[in-house]
């Protein structure tokens, strides 16, 4: 760390309501990370308060936020973060495990959500078996099985190409449609429009935030 | 703890990379290998050498009278004298806290054949004792029966003889009980045999012995009441070496020998020189030990720097575990148990390994014959629990940096790791 501290975001103000699907957008050097990490409890921020489902976010030890990252967070990162020497299945029961469910009920749900995702076939194989878009949705499959408030999708199609990126956006749309909130950082147009909600942001500050019309990504599969 | 999905990946984690985890786990199992060892090796040596000491009362205090060095009384210097049986009974009335008190009078054999039978003959030391002697002396009756009291009150011209002197003068299927040999022109029977309880080499000549009853000695070869060697046992508990002062002081006096007069009267004391040998066997195991464990720290300082590499190499998974919700606890206890777990493991080799080794010696030990001041090199259960109690420690302290380290992990910088 140096001895300059920046200050990358400056006063960001917003509420997202459940069930939204909200795209974060911006140029790299936006603030847009920094944001996510805040909204994971990754990172905290300075000044200002987060609440999250009516339980504010502050002062957390570390004990405490993970157990909150667990109850309420879903993470969808953009270079999948599987851990490669367990098997799709056992990556999705890991959070269960975090919350110390039975291992067969593990099992029985994190099935359930591969089944959600379209690999319940590929459940027994090793994250380096999987082409890219299914790694992805064994991420994605991840990041619900602990039933969380949120999803945050930190450009989950940035490694992907554009045919396995609308597959993804369609599962994240999907999921947003049976009641769930997501929130997508991304700087791609597209993916942006296939949200309900747009958050323009630039030098730490949100320039616009719209409602747009979502695009269904199920037309481009 | 044992939950079965955390064994499963301590054996994932420690499965990963074999030759790794193989060549750290070598460091800690040579380690407990060589403190095995160096405790069998010491045991050994300090089972050969109790061996010696075997069946004699330590507690003792062997002593005798040769010429004074000092004028004393009106008596010149170097003048030879001899204990009395009064002085016995004096010892026994002044001194309290002595279990056994034994005088014996012997004969040499610097004069030719002093032993004879029928056609055959030998030197052999001729001793007059009480019969509490076979207590502080290391040898058993292996036929017949020891001296008694009643040899003593009767004067009975009967004796003991070793086992040397049976296959001396005796026929291997020859009944010896009931037979005579002639010591020095006087006729005895023989009732009894006698070994050594030590017998590794040196028995041999200690088994040339012959025991008679102090009185018949006494009588026999004229030695009216004189006393010309003492055998002084203290009572358990008691030290005879805080005892002989006393001893020697009361002796000195009815002897009429200067009390200055360290010459006069020659003493063993057995039990110092058991001391010694029993600090001296708290030296070797503590060498034993000092060594075996710095060996060890070695071998504990390799698991530490793998885990470290572990860590390093695992950051990202770490991120990731902590951002799905797992408690540093859990990660810190997760690292802490792989580390016990490879020492454990590696230990427990070590030890068998160190066992063969010390079964292997003691086969040839067994298969060369005795070998002088060692047998029987081995660990016992105690001391095995204790290298596992030094590995479960050494194993969290190998892990405790490294987990520490793991759960200062934060999870954006592990992330952000492409």
């Amino acid at each position: 760390m140096g001895s300059n501290s920046l200050h990358v975001l400056k006063g960001i103000n917003f509420t997202a309501e459940a069930g939204e699907l909200v795209a974060i957008m911006g140029s790299s050097g936006s603030g847009k990370s920094t944001l996510l990490n805040i909204l994971g409890m990754l990172d905290e921020a300075d000044s200002g308060d987060y609440t999250l489902d009516g339980v504010p976010i502050k002062n957390l030890n570390e004990t405490k936020a993970a157990k909150y990252r667990n109850k309420f967070l879903g993470f969808i990162f953009q270079s999948f973060n599987l851990i490669n020497y367990k098997s799709a299945l056992e990556n999705v029961a890991l959070p269960l495990y975090y919350q110390k469910i039975p291992r067969k009920e593990r099992q029985v749900r994190a099935m359930k959500y591969l089944e959600q995702v379209g690999l319940k076939e590929w459940a027994h194989h090793l994250p380096s078996e999987l082409s890219g878009g299914q790694k992805q949705r064994v991420a994605i499959a991840r990041a619900m099985a602990a039933e969380p408030k949120v999803l945050l999708a930190d450009e989950p199609t940035g490694a992907l190409d554009s045919t396995t990126s609308y597959e993804v956006m369609d599962l994240i749309q999907k999921i947003n449609d049976q009641g769930n909130t997501i929130l997508v950082v991304t700087h791609e147009d597209d993916i942006a429009h296939m949200c309900k909600r747009i958050i323009h942001l630039k030098d730490g500050v949100i320039e616009k935030d719209e409602k747009v019309t979502q695009v269904r990504a199920s037309q481009y599969v | 703890m044992f939950s079965k999905d955390r064994w499963k990946e301590i054996m994932e984690v420690l499965s990963s990379n074999v030759l790794r985890t193989v060549a750290t786990a070598f460091g800690v199992g040579w380690g407990i290998f060589i403190l095995i060892v160096l405790l069998a090796a010491g045991k050994g040596l300090e089972n050969g050498i109790r061996q010696e000491f075997n069946g004699v009362a330590t507690n003792t205090l062997f002593m005798w009278s040769e010429k004074t060095s000092m004028a004393y009384q009106g008596l010149p210097e170097g003048r030879e004298f001899s204990f009395k049986l009064e002085d016995v009974d004096l010892i026994r009335r002044n001194v309290p806290g002595l279990r056994i008190i034994s005088p014996r009078n012997s004969m040499g054999r610097s004069d030719g054949d002093n032993v004879i039978r029928g056609t055959e003959g030998g030197q052999y030391r001729v001793f007059g004792d009480y019969p509490e002697i076979i207590e502080q002396n290391s040898i058993f009756i292996s036929k017949g029966r020891f001296l008694n009291h009643k040899d003593i009150k009767e004067k009975r011209k009967v004796v003991v003889i070793g086992n040397g002197i049976r296959n001396d003068l005796y026929d291997t299927d020859e009944e010896v009980i009931g037979t005579y040999v002639k010591i020095s022109g006087i006729n005895f029977m023989v009732v009894g045999i006698y070994k050594e309880k030590s017998s590794n080499g040196g028995g041999e000549d200690s088994e040339r012995q012959i025991y008679m009853p102090f009185t018949t000695f006494s009588q026999a070869y004229n030695r009216a009441d004189n006393v010309g060697w003492m055998a002084i046992t203290a009572e358990d508990g008691k030290s005879i070496s805080q005892l002989n002062k006393t001893i020697l002081k009361t002796v000195k006096e009815s002897r009429k020998v200067h009390p200055d007069d360290e010459r006069a009267i020659g003493y063993f004391d057995l039990y110092e020189q058991y001391n010694r040998v029993e600090s001296l066997f708290g030296a070797i195991s503590f060498i034993a030990y000092f060594v075996g464990v710095l060996v060890l720290i070695s071998g504990v300082i390799g698991v530490s720097n793998i885990m470290l590499i572990v860590i390093k190499e695992r950051t990202k998974e770490i991120g990731i575990r902590r951002a799905l919700g797992e408690n540093p606890w859990s990660i810190k206890l997760q690292i802490l148990m792989e580390s016990i777990f490879l020492t454990i493991i590696s230990g427990m080799v070590g030890i068998i390994f160190g066992s063969f080794t010390i079964y292997g010696i003691n086969a040839v030990l067994d298969s060369v014959g005795p070998v002088n001041m060692f047998l029987n090199p081995s660990v016992s259960l105690g001391v095995v629990l204790i290298a596992m109690g030094i590995l479960v420690i050494a194993g969290l302290l190998a892990g405790f940096i490294p987990a520490n380290k793991a759960i200062k992990i934060q999870p954006i910088e592990a992330l952000r790791i492409e």
